[in-house]
């Protein structure tokens, strides 16, 4: 492939056929607690989107600039949560003190975002795979938007069951996990349609 | 081997110090809202540090607003009314607030952050309101289903209490709850004996706080209360007293009655106190040494349905049926009534028919 289109590759792949939240199962705690309406998902998707975009610029930083030339690659873990951690917060203290209505929409789901392993998994899985700073900006906004859309779709599904007859067995996190797992499934036909490593 | 231990503590200590100042000096500077003024129903003026929950705002200013799960947002009893600066709502606030609360401009106070001068109001009886800690101090059984809780205060040490009032009383994370919830009991012990708490809890079948008070709580156990609340207290007056209860609607007119002997009272006094059988009357015995104590008093156990076995000399019949033989002139009496909702509405009618207004009629339903 024309290395000038990988970025591009890279980001349509981590929505579709590499989705964050349907093929790795990374992500699933907030997916399955906040998928009840569409209003909030919309708001815990973009904030989702935002910060995976935002820290895999700034990991991959720490990591290149840092942790590579010390030879330090095994503290990545517990820099990269630290590093996630702080950006989190700082974002939400900003949006807090600057718009009210944004906040309303994003900032209360933030912290749900500090301990999101989505998060973390998209910036190991940009080391492991030794992305270049641009490919990682678009895989950490793809990953985002495909995290986005499962929760979306998700929460789409959910208003629906609100009104079907659910086996009580399975109310709540049963039929949620049921569901997704057929979700998985569906997105498996994206696959073969872009490969990337 | 030295040196590669040194760099990676070195670069992970230099990242960690560069992360926590760049938090110190945004806590500082974006975060920091100065100090803010909170009108309290157009009267009292608190002043506070900016950027905090209301309900922790208040609470440090010792201005306690009954709360559930402790500021998590998952019980939406922290409720106030933000007349002036309060708004946009939060999503973790909309589920717990009604179409009419917000246009009265009700918010969580848990999740609702001070940010600038705001204007409040909540009902003057919560200026007195604390939260308790306290250690069970004995349990004893009243009846077949009716324990007696006394309970040492802990922190803080006394409560300020008139006769009458109840308390919130917390039950904990067990069997039947995910989380703790509160539960109304009024108080049976003295206001003068401000180091104690009483109660008299009947037990329920299934119910969450009764079943835990019988079941699991034990001596020594500390527990969390919050009060006093409530405007059904014995009233500052020379009137003759009717009081009327049932089961464990004792409790409070117990505490009126101690009151009354605790202030060498001469008001005259009536007791009248339902009960089925005779294996559901108690506190005898404490009862007649009241009659001894306060000159004015008498007390008038009746039973509905007495055994043979109870060999009952007392009266007997509906407790409404003996008020209504056995009661004074009402027209310059006042009522005190503690029971069901169907008692209480009873006892109402009769208590008007003695010539009893309403509005000298108080009484503390069960609901």
């Amino acid at each position: 492939m024309d290395s000038s289109m990988y970025p591009i590759a890279v980001f349509f792949a981590a929505i579709f056929t590499n989705n964050i939240l349907l093929t790795n199962y990374l992500g699933m705690c907030s997916f399955l607690s906040v998928s009840r309406e569409l209003k909030t998902s919309v708001g815990l998707g973009i904030a989702v989107t935002f910060v995976m975009a935002s820290t895999t610029v700034l990991n991959w930083m720490v990591y290149t600039y840092i942790l590579l030339p010390f030879e330090l690659t095994y503290l990545r873990y517990i820099v990269f949560i630290i590093v996630i951690a702080a950006f989190v917060q700082l974002v939400e203290m900003i949006i807090e003190r600057t718009s009210e209505g944004l906040y309303a929409a994003l900032g209360i789901f933030l912290p749900l975002i500090t301990v999101n392993c989505a998060i973390l998994g998209v910036s190991l899985f940009m080391v492991i795979r030794e992305y270049t700073l641009i490919t990682s900006f678009f895989y950490g906004l793809g990953s985002g938007l495909g995290w986005f859309l499962a929760i979306l779709a998700m929460a789409g599904i959910r208003v629906k069951l609100a009104r079907a007859k659910v086996p009580p067995g399975l109310e709540g996190a049963g039929i949620t996990l049921v569901i997704a797992g057929i979700m998985a499934l569906a997105f498996m036909g994206f696959s073969g349609m872009i490969t990337i490593s | 081997m030295v040196t590669t231990f040194l760099i990676s503590l070195g670069i992970m200590s230099a990242i960690s110090l560069v992360l926590a100042l760049l938090m110190v000096i945004a806590d500082a500077t974006i975060g920091n809202y100065g100090d803010v003024n909170i009108t309290i129903n157009d009267d009292k003026e608190l002043t506070v540090r900016g950027g905090q929950p209301l309900l922790k705002a208040l609470n440090g200013e010792g201005v306690f607003i009954p709360s559930a799960c402790g500021g998590r947002g998952s019980c939406g009893l922290c409720k106030v009314k933000v007349t002036e600066g309060g708004g946009q709502y939060l999503p973790t606030e909309l589920p717990w607030i009604s179409e009419e609360e917000k246009k009265e401009h009700v918010r969580l106070s848990c999740q609702f952050k001070v940010k600038n001068d705001i204007s409040i109001e909540i009902p003057e009886e919560l200026f007195k309101v604390k939260q308790f800690r306290a250690k069970v101090e004995s349990l004893k059984d009243l009846t077949h289903d009716i324990k007696e809780v006394r309970l040492a205060l802990i922190d803080p040490p006394e409560i300020e209490m008139t006769a009458g009032q109840f308390i919130q009383f917390q039950v904990p994370e067990y069997e039947l709850t995910d989380e703790p919830v509160y539960r109304a009991y009024s108080m049976a012990s003295v206001p003068s004996d401000t180091k104690h708490v009483e109660l008299e809890i009947r037990l329920v079948p299934n119910g969450v706080c009764t079943t835990y008070v019988h079941k699991y709580l034990k001596e020594g156990d500390t527990v969390e209360l919050n009060g006093p609340y409530g405007d059904f207290y014995l009233r500052d007056t020379d009137r003759p007293i009717i009081c009327i209860a049932g089961g464990s609607g004792m409790a409070p007119i117990k505490s009126i009655l101690l009151d009354l002997a605790s202030k060498g009272s001469k008001r005259k006094a009536q007791y009248f106190f339902g009960a089925r059988t005779k294996k559901d009357l108690f506190l005898l015995e404490e009862m007649q040494e009241l009659e001894k104590q306060l000159p004015g008093f008498s007390f008038l156990p009746a039973l509905s349905e007495p055994l043979e076995e109870d060999q009952w000399k007392g009266e007997i019949g509906l407790i409404t049926d003996v008020v209504a033989r056995l009661g004074e002139d009402g027209a310059e009496a006042e009522a005190y009534l503690c029971g069901s909702p169907g008692m209480i509405d009873a006892c109402v009618k009769v208590l008007t028919s003695l010539g009893l207004p309403e509005e000298r009629i108080y009484y503390d339903k069960f609901a």
